[in-house]
């Protein structure tokens, strides 16, 4: 026995961060599927839109994850459907990470010299041609570093998902610790895990920082 | 299925909410200077402290950064009473908050002291200024007008994140909607209802900050120059 903890009890909170994991991968799936087109409406030439995606971008910054998991659950239960509660997580995780994503991804697009617009519509290329091959493979290299920085934060906001009961890192290291009262012991090993996920990331983000600066 | 919307319960529990806002408000004041004074001191140490401590602070900086908030609080609240240290839910959460936005502090206090031209620090020292004068009268001021938009970033982030707080049963806001839920069965109502009561906080506090940003910059005022 390790830390007075049984093998049972450490395989619970290692399968919480399985959890984790899964949730993650399916948060920034979401979050990327959702986020493009918002991104691209919020640079769009038409006005609804802009206004229209910015205005999901300001509500969904403007509301904690965890009154968005509780809304999108309860939303889902009143539409009549019952779902597994990993999906309603990933959803409130898609609905958020989108718009922190769109505005990430918005900022790389705006931040592409305004004379390679000018340069490409002299071309007489279509939008759709100027975004194509001028614009988005410029802004994707921008946009790569916070991206990664981004999903780090997805992975802390996973986390979240405990107030619906998914039985993430969070929750299984929670209910642990009712069973067994060592704290310190048992939110060490899920901070420790959860640090074993977001600090490669953390690391990763600002070297690609450095790389993409430098070019 | 049809579901029929029912809002009737804020008439019951709106002293609730209210409460919940008050809560939500109060760890939100509370914790916005001590872990501004903390971060900027923590950025301080990593630029000019010895080796030792500035790598001590970085790897705190670390730490927090790469770990969720909710399993900071849990390991100071459980592990507190663990140790039968009788502390309240709500000084559990100003403690834990005021250490998690330290860290992010740090990081965007160090950009904002590193991007300051050498010539500034230069010319401080042809004055003959001490180093905490050089800090408190050049470095500083200067330092917070570049990244005071971070800086509000951030706090509007700690704020909401002031919302998982119910677990640890300081009832803020988000706890205030779980009892309704819990008494009403209207959980979708009582959620929606308190995110737009966090849309309102959030727009007022950026209002607020951003207000301020004019009392707190006399340069930028008297440039007329925006943030």
């Amino acid at each position: 026995m390790l830390f007075n903890l049984t093998p049972e009890q450490f395989f619970y909170i290692f399968r919480g961060a399985g959890w984790t994991i899964v949730l993650s991968m399916l948060g920034v799936a979401g979050g990327v599927l959702l986020g493009i087109p918002i991104a691209l409406a919020r640079v769009s030439r038409h006005t609804w839109l802009k206004r229209a995606s910015g205005l999901y971008v300001q509500i969904n910054q403007a509301i904690p994850l965890p009154v968005t998991m509780f809304v999108v659950y309860f939303g889902i239960s009143i539409g009549g459907y019952t779902v597994p509660v990993l999906v309603a997580a990933a959803l409130a995780l898609t609905v958020n990470a989108a718009a922190y994503l769109g505005e990430i991804w918005r900022g790389s697009i705006e931040s592409v010299p305004s004379t390679q617009w000018e340069a490409s519509e002299s071309l007489a290329l279509s939008y759709v041609q100027r975004m194509q091959y001028v614009i988005l493979p410029q802004a994707l290299r921008i946009s790569i570093p916070p991206t990664v920085g981004f999903v780090v934060a997805l992975v802390k906001n996973t986390s979240y998902a405990v107030v619906i009961g998914m039985s993430e890192l969070t929750y299984s290291s929670r209910v642990v610790n009712n069973t067994t009262f060592q704290p310190f012991v048992i939110f060490t090993i899920a901070a420790g895990l959860y640090f074993m996920m977001c600090y490669p990331l953390s690391v990763l983000s600002l070297r690609l920082e450095r790389i993409v600066r430098q070019a | 299925m049809i579901y029929k919307f029912d809002f009737s319960f804020l008439l019951q529990y709106w002293p609730e909410l209210l409460r919940g806002v008050w809560l939500t408000l109060r760890m939100t004041l509370l914790s916005i200077l001590p872990g501004f004074a903390v971060g900027t001191l923590c950025a301080l140490g990593r630029i000019y402290g010895p080796v030792n401590l500035a790598r001590a602070i970085k790897t705190y900086v670390e730490l927090i950064r790469n770990t969720p908030l909710i399993i900071q609080v849990f390991w100071l609240f459980f592990g507190l009473s663990a140790l039968h240290f009788r502390i309240s839910a709500l000084a559990a959460a100003v403690i834990a908050l005021v250490v998690n936005v330290s860290a992010y502090t740090a990081e965007i206090m160090r950009a904002g002291f590193e991007a300051i031209p050498k010539g500034q620090l230069e010319a401080a020292s042809c004055l003959a200024m001490s180093r905490r004068q050089m800090i408190w009268h050049i470095e500083l001021p200067q330092a917070v007008e570049r990244v005071y938009p971070a800086l509000v970033s951030q706090f509007v982030l700690m704020m909401l994140a002031t919302s998982i707080m119910s677990q640890i049963s300081a009832d803020e806001l988000t706890g205030a909607a779980d009892l309704i839920q819990s008494f009403t069965f209207r959980g979708f109502e009582a959620y929606i209802v308190v995110a737009v009561i966090y849309l309102i906080i959030v727009s007022l506090m950026r209002l607020v900050m951003l207000a301020s940003a004019a009392m707190l910059f006399p340069r930028l005022r008297a440039l007329r120059s925006p943030l």
